[in-house]
């Protein structure tokens, strides 16, 4: 990992209630963080999982990126 | 929910009405990022007409008025000259802009009003069933062009400078880090500030104008076919063609402010 990087990902929450199951966030992800989740949400989508975490770089990019505001990144500022 | 939807989301609208993979959504995220960072929530004044685009201001938990049909800017000059405090801030689709509403962005343009117009191209009228719009690519296949789209498309961004407009930039939904600093300076610009953001239909334009399913690929397509501003002053005409350029393309502040001018007027 670059060691100028200063956060590193502790958890990434996506909120099933908003999302649509685009998978966009798949699709932009530069780590390939995200997996096709095999069973479908409350809401009837085929959502994202988390499926390897300890790739994240933390660019936010699924976050930004996201139509339904539905993906938070949440990250711990490295103390180096 | 992240943070700032929790912040400024109307949270009874939600989930938005957008299809999955919309990039309103995109456009919604980078705006209230933009608000937050710019510190304005308080003095917002949001104005949108008729379409898909036009819902994306309906779910932020401040002063909305959603118009008739092209006539956004209208309202928001209306709004503006009231009560200039406010920062008005329009959201306007292609067809809405400068299909039904052309003359009034032009007009809009021309008295370089202080509000902020951000144009949601996605190419088509969404909401009504894929009718072809100004700005559908020429030869592209629409519910109202099944042969091919003949008319070759409007460059808006052209029109608005010719009109006056003293901030015109272009933008797409894929380059959200780029979206949202270019939406922090043309709230930040004083004067009619257009920014025309490429968005992306999964459903109407990404299935019949491009023959793509998913919005992932679709998404993917848009973001291999823009090129910054920088990179595309290097390359030829030849090269440039079927690239969206992004950027800041025009910007001036040699002409006087329409409020400004009324205010001047009013003591006199």
């Amino acid at each position: 990992m670059n060691k100028k990087r200063r956060a590193i990902t502790k958890e990434i929450i996506i909120d099933g209630g908003v999302c649509k199951g685009c998978h966009i966030c798949i699709d932009q992800c530069p780590e390939d963080v995200f997996e096709v989740s095999k069973t479908r949400s409350t809401k009837g989508y085929l959502m994202p999982v988390v499926s390897r975490i300890d790739d994240c770089i933390a660019c936010m990019l699924c976050e930004l990126i996201c139509p339904d505001l539905a993906i938070t990144v949440e990250t711990t500022k490295d103390e180096k | 929910m992240h943070p700032i939807a929790e912040k400024y989301i109307r949270k009874s609208a939600l989930p938005t009405i957008f299809c999955p993979g919309c990039g309103h959504g995109t456009v919604l995220n980078s705006f209230l990022r933009a608000v937050d960072q710019l510190d304005i929530f308080n003095t917002l004044g949001l104005v949108s007409g008729i379409g898909c685009s036009s819902w994306t201001p309906v779910f932020v938990n401040t002063d909305v008025m959603h118009t008739v049909h092209g006539r956004a800017l209208a309202f928001a000059t209306g709004l503006k000259v009231s009560n200039p405090k406010l920062d008005v801030i329009v959201f306007t689709g292609d067809g809405d802009c400068v299909g039904i509403g052309g003359n009034h962005l032009i007009h809009a343009a021309r008295r370089n009003i202080d509000m902020t117009v951000f144009m949601l191209d996605n190419g088509i009228y969404g909401m009504t069933g894929g009718q072809v719009s100004p700005t559908t690519p020429a030869d592209a296949k629409s519910q109202t062009t099944p042969y091919g789209n003949p008319e070759p498309p409007l460059d808006v961004c052209a029109l608005v400078v010719s009109a006056g407009a003293t901030h015109v930039a272009r933008y797409t939904t894929t380059q959200p880090r780029t979206l949202i600093s270019g939406i922090k300076k043309a709230i930040a610009h004083k004067g009619f500030s257009f920014v025309h953001i490429i968005s992306q239909c999964p459903t109407q334009t990404g299935r019949y104008v491009y023959g793509l399913t998913k919005p992932d690929e679709y998404v993917r397509m848009i973001r291999e076919q823009s090129i910054s501003l920088a990179a595309a002053g290097k390359r030829s005409t030849e090269e440039l063609k079927g690239k969206i350029i992004t950027g800041l393309l025009h910007e001036c502040s040699d002409r006087p402010e329409f409020v400004e001018t009324m205010t001047r007027l009013r003591r006199a």
